[in-house]
């Protein structure tokens, strides 16, 4: 398979919240480096996971299927997932595919960060 | 007096070219242009979009892949003849009712598909993404399962990795239903005869490789009621109501003659 030209980085801002950083592309090839972000970034204590969009360049649909994936797990974990820093044209693309309805969206990353330490 | 124009950078440039021409344009509902001879529009027009999200039973992921001789058939060569002659490699009795345009993201298609027991199903599905190495089909409310499906083509090392991977919840407890008593099994039969034909086009004769994952166990109860938009039961009636349709028809005919 071609290697994934992503890299996600995990922030912990707080006991309760992670934040992956992401970059590059999300594709069906980010499945293994998603996946291992969302380990990494899901600890004992962890209700909230905030995906940092900011550097994404490109998501095809391979990647709206992962991050349903990601978000079925971490519902699992009774885990919120919340998103900031998408272009306009993502956030269409989360109203289209009604991922919106289940990934709480937020202008930046301070409002996205007081969403997640009130759950 | 400077000129403050901004360049975008040239990655930037082609990744938002991408985006513009890759995905479907943001839709509420659904809107059938164009309904061709034989197609049945009940149960799309005016639905909305389903994610698995919005989906009843229990999330799957099912892939299905073919490897087929690199030197036979490239991946983007490959992807542009299943586009053009999707319904091509169904099994017989079901019909993909594409727009004229072929597979275009935003494009709505109509599907009659066969059940079990000479049931026919009415529904369809609209191409969320489409690209040069894959193509991704969604489905509205009342279609059997809530999420889509995606084709796509690879290449690794000597061969073209065909694949077709469903992520989906049955839309409601009947299908879910229908899902445990046989129509996984359908479903899989479906793709690996799909698969199977592809890969026989392209003179390769081809054993389906089926990885089935349960993603999530849990069923989500609270979508009980997408019960409503069931596309099998208005399917049904609508199949039920045909003699009386029929009678109509000849009324408003033989009035019109008079």
């Amino acid at each position: 398979m071609p290697e994934a030209a992503t890299t996600f980085d995990v922030r912990e801002v707080s006991d309760q919240t992670r934040v992956i950083d992401i970059k590059g592309d999300i594709t069906a090839q980010s499945e293994d480096v998603l996946m291992d972000a969302y380990g990494r970034a899901s600890g004992d204590g962890v209700s909230a996971i905030v995906l940092n969009f900011t550097g994404l360049d490109y998501m095809n649909s391979g990647g709206i299927g992962l991050l349903v994936t990601l978000l079925v797990r971490a519902q699992r974990q009774h885990q919120r997932v919340l998103a900031y820093g998408l272009s306009d044209h993502y956030r269409q693309i989360f109203e289209l595919t009604r991922l919106d309805e289940a990934v709480g969206i937020h202008d930046s990353a301070d409002d996205a960060l007081a969403a997640a330490g009130r759950s | 007096m400077s000129d403050e124009t901004t360049e975008m950078p040239a990655s930037e440039e082609q990744a938002a070219a991408r985006d513009a021409t890759n995905w479907a344009k943001s839709v509420s509902r659904l809107n059938v242009s164009e309904v061709p001879e034989g197609a049945v529009n009940i149960n799309v027009e005016g639905r909305r979009l389903t994610s698995p999200i919005q989906g009843f039973g229990k999330m799957w992921q099912k892939t299905y892949q073919v490897r087929i001789p690199a030197d036979r058939i490239s991946n983007t060569d490959l992807i542009a003849v299943w586009k053009q002659r999707f319904p091509a490699f169904w099994p017989d009795g079901n019909n993909f009712y594409g727009p004229l345009t072929g597979i275009e993201p935003g494009e709505v298609a109509l599907l009659n598909m066969s059940l079990p027991g000479k049931m026919k199903l009415s529904t369809g599905v609209m191409v969320l993404y489409a690209d040069q190495e894959s193509f991704t089909l969604m489905t509205p409310q009342g279609h059997m399962f809530a999420g889509w499906i995606t084709f796509s083509a690879t290449q690794v090392d000597e061969n073209t990795v065909v694949q077709a991977q469903v992520l989906m919840r049955a839309s409601d407890p009947i299908f879910e239903l229908g899902l445990t008593l046989g129509g996984h099994k359908q479903e899989d039969q479906f793709w690996q005869h799909t698969l199977t034909q592809l890969a026989a086009h392209f003179e390769q004769e081809a054993d389906v490789d089926t990885q089935v994952v349960c993603v999530d166990k849990k069923r989500q109860w609270s979508r009980w009621s997408n019960v409503w938009h069931s596309s099998a039961i208005r399917s049904t009636l609508y199949t039920l109501r045909a003699p009386g349709r029929a009678l109509k028809r000849l009324f408003k005919r033989d009035r019109a003659v008079a």
